[in-house]
Formats: C-alpha cells, structure tokens, sequence
C-alpha cells in the first residue's frame, strides 16, 4: 500500500519513517533552489511563501502561461541537491520546512540540520519531468519572477506526489552515505584488478 | 530555391528534430534501459526503472520534453567545404534553438555570465554551443545535436597527468568521478573519455565520445579494450538507477584519443545520463535528410 503524507507535516509523522522508505505527498510543495537559497542564507531575505510545516522541491521547471494569471507545469523534474548542501541546514531552521525533494544525496550538514529541526531529505527519480508534472494538479501561485522560469517560486499542489525515496531521515540515516561506503570499497577493488590490464607505457 | 527559403527549411528541420529528440530517446539508449532493467532484482531499482518508462511513455503521449532539464543546445558538425548554406550555419542553429525553445517549449537555461541573467530565450553569448569539424569535398553535413543537462554535465573534470602516472592513472580519475559527481548525475550513465595532450584537446574529446552511438568502439584495439573493461569496472560498482545502487552503473564508456606530448597525458571524462538526448541527421545539398539516432521518426 502507498504511504501518502500531508502537508502540513508533523514531526510525529517524520519519526516512523527511515532512509529507503517510499513515501507519496497531499498538499502543497514549493520549487526552491540556488538562488532563493542564497537569498535568504546570505542576504538574509525571507521567503515570500510559509514553508512552516512545508515542502521544497530542487527543481526547475518548464511552466507555459495559460491566460494572465495562470500557469501550467509542463516538465518538473528534481535538480542536484547537493548544489544546495551549503545553505540547507540554515535553511531548515530559519523556515521549519518539513520535507525536501530533491536529486542524489546531501550531506552531513543538511542529516545534522534534518535530526536537529525534523525534517527529511527525498528523492523524486530524476529525468521524470512529466511524470512529475501530471502529479501537480495546480500552480496556485508563483513568488520571486524575477529570478526566471528555473528558479522561480512555484507553488505547486500535487496529488500522490512520487515516488519518492526517502534518503536522509530525522534519526541520521543518509542513504547515499551508506551506499557510497559501499561503492568505494568495491571501486577499490575493480582498480586493482583494471590497472593491471592497462600498462600500455612501457 | 533561393537562398532565405533554403536556410528557413532547415531551421524549420532542425527545430522540429531538437523538439521530437527532447521526448522520445534514441533507439539505440531505449534498447539499452530495456535490458538493464532486465538485470535488476530489487526492488527499489525496478520501481525506479518503471517510472523511468511510464515518465517516457506520458512525454510521448503529452508530447512534452521527457526531461524539464533540455540543457543547453550543443551542436557537433562535420560540415562539407561545398554544403550549400555552409555560410550560414550559426544563424541557422541558432534560430532552430530559438524556434524549438517556444515551441516545445525548452527550458530557459542560458545565463549570461559576469551579467548573470538568464537571457529567457535559450540563446545568449557564444550558445548554443558549436564545434565545427571541415570535411574536404563533402556536399552534405552530419549533425549531432545534443542537450546537456546540469546533473550530467557536473561530472564533468579535466586534467593533465605526468606520464609516470600512466593509463592507470587516468583510470583512477575516471572512477573516482563515478562514485563522488557520477552518482548524483542520473545513473546509468553513458561516460565519455577524452584521452590526448592538454585539457581542453581531452575534453572536446571526452564530450565527442558522447556523441557515438552505443555498442560503437574506438578503432584503436587496446583503447576498445579499455571501454571494455572500463565498463565491465564501473558497473561491478553497481550504482544502480539513480544511484540507488543495482546491478549496473553505465549504458557504455566510450574513449576518444589523440596522440601526446611526451611530457603529458590529458585527460578528460564527460557524463551523459539515462535521459541521453542526442539526435544524429545529416543534410544533403538539396536539404533531404536521413537521421540515424531516431529510425521511426517523422518531422
């Protein structure tokens, strides 16, 4: 059976969930990256949206205007989430977002920033724009124009929102960390036994 | 035809290409996807192969770019010294760019450096991107046309090695690339190699490489070797879709070398990722065409 969560997310909702969950989203998520980011980390500007209880979503998406106050969300895909490592842990503080979407994992800040304020870090599987964008019933509003069609706030209200795999839980479990441990002992491994093959300098 | 009608026939062509290969993949990478998936047993990888195909499906159907990242438009072109519109090829892509981006529609992603604003048209300083390759007494032009996504282009890395550090060497820098950037550039990945005398001779190259078709090798019998075992290497890794981890890691590692310097090896590794939205066609004189990438095609 699907696990479908709401926002607004509770911290009681966030305890039983663990990194490789799947988990699916009712309510509202907020397109969010570098720059709007920078802006309030760095200038200190707060964002125009309540994100209290909320989610973001790293993503730029491709919307077309459909009359003059609306728009359409064509193509919505994650973004590189580590691209936002630096901020994300101030982030979560300074806003109370509950819930981050993203792409490929983040880091020991944002799992430090994730157990502190309650929060979790997931994975939509990337390259699935349109799948993704058939799960957003409406744009309902769209803040920060100015920083063009990517980085645009887009709030979006989606409908069973997935998958989504959950990598970094509020208990400090990091699905990328724990693979990649695995990945480079086995990348050790295959460079030994490649080098051998390649000693085309002699 | 005169020579305006000319270059609008073909930016019409190109713009209708870019627009149709921004949602339907090459045959050559849908066959691959299909029998990685094949490979995969859990269940967290086959859920992730499934959406990858249902997502592929509704772009065809919605007729919408699969990936909201259409990149920026790269174009490769081995252009004959008689191709009739051989003056006006900067003006023709660039238009098809700007054709494709309102009519597909294509994400907005040129950004002006130092002035930093995004242009909104997918068209600004020195892009779309152009390399020119001259073919002496060809009256036609072979096009590879190609969107570079950002999750697929960070892996991106160039440097240049002291031969003491050898081909070994530039293996370690090719796996270390896997398992730190090529994780998170959507798995599994096409790799390309660039191996030659400096960065930027290595990283055209590298970028080249991404432009063969699957299943192709270097001519060169040890460098096909070197794919060969580079891939057998990276997938025993087992990034898996998305780097969730999984039997596999890459749909190839293609190699492109030039010779060096005695002092030097440059070396170079570029990333294409499951979405590898590359489109082949070439034009003859009279602007028929056939594309390669894509055999059921109709513009």
């Amino acid at each position: 059976m699907k696990k479908v969560i709401s926002t607004p997310i509770s911290d009681e909702t966030l305890k039983d969930i663990h990194a490789g969950d799947v988990i699916y989203l009712d309510g509202h998520i907020v397109t969010c990256r570098d720059v709007a980011h920078r802006r309030l980390i760095e200038y200190g500007r707060e964002i125009p949206v309540d994100l209290a209880g909320g989610a973001i979503f790293h993503a730029g998406p491709i919307v077309r205007k459909k009359d003059e106050d609306h728009y359409e969300m064509v193509s919505i895909g994650p973004t590189t989430s580590m691209r936002m490592e630096k901020f994300e842990k101030e982030f979560i503080k300074q806003t109370g977002v509950k819930l981050i979407v993203g792409k490929g994992g983040m880091g020991a800040d944002t799992v430090e920033g994730c157990m502190n304020y309650k929060a979790i870090h997931c994975v939509f599987p990337a390259g699935c724009a349109v799948l993704a964008a058939t799960e957003v019933e409406e744009i309902e509003n769209a803040e920060w124009m100015d920083l063009g069609m990517p980085e645009t706030l887009w709030v979006c209200r989606v409908k069973e929102f997935g998958p989504l795999i959950v990598s970094i839980d509020t208990h400090g479990g990091n699905l990328f960390e724990s693979n990649k441990i695995i990945f480079n002992e086995k990348k050790d491994k295959q460079f030994e036994e490649i080098s051998k093959k390649l000693k085309f300098i002699k | 035809m005169d020579i305006e009608k000319q270059k609008s026939e073909m930016t019409d062509t190109i713009a209708k290409f870019i627009k149709y290969f921004g949602k339907i993949l090459p045959d050559d990478i849908q066959k691959k996807l299909k029998e990685l998936a094949e490979q995969e047993e859990s269940p967290m990888a086959k859920l992730t192969y499934d959406t990858m195909f249902k997502n592929q499906e509704l772009a065809r159907d919605l007729d919408r770019p699969s990936c909201q990242d259409t990149g920026v438009i790269q174009f490769f072109a081995k252009v004959g010294t008689k191709f009739p519109l051989i003056d006006h090829l900067e003006e023709i892509f660039t238009n098809a760019v700007l054709k494709a981006t309102k009519e597909a529609p294509l994400r907005h992603n040129s950004v002006q450096t130092f002035d930093e604003y995004n242009t909104g048209t997918n068209v600004g300083y020195r892009t779309p991107s152009i390399n020119y390759e001259i073919i002496p007494n060809s009256d036609e032009i072979n096009l590879d046309i190609y969107m570079a996504g950002g999750g697929c282009t960070l892996p991106g890395k160039a440097m240049v090695l002291m031969p003491g550090e050898g081909y070994e060497g530039a293996t370690k820098f090719i796996l270390d690339q896997m398992t730190s950037y090529g994780l998170n550039a959507c798995p599994p990945l096409l790799v390309g190699v660039g191996i030659a005398t400096s960065v930027e001779t290595a990283a055209v190259l590298s970028k080249k490489a991404l432009m063969r078709p699957l299943g192709s090798h270097n001519p060169n019998p040890k460098a096909a070797m070197m794919e060969e075992e580079l891939e057998k290497s990276i997938n025993a890794i087992g990034l898996g879709p998305q780097g969730f981890s999984g039997a596999n890691s890459v749909m190839g590692v293609h190699i492109e070398n030039a010779a060096r310097h005695p002092s030097t090896i440059g070396i170079a590794v570029n990333t294409g990722c499951w979405s590898h939205r590359r489109g082949n066609i070439i034009f003859h004189p009279d602007l028929s065409y056939e594309i390669t990438s894509h055999k059921e095609v109709v513009l």
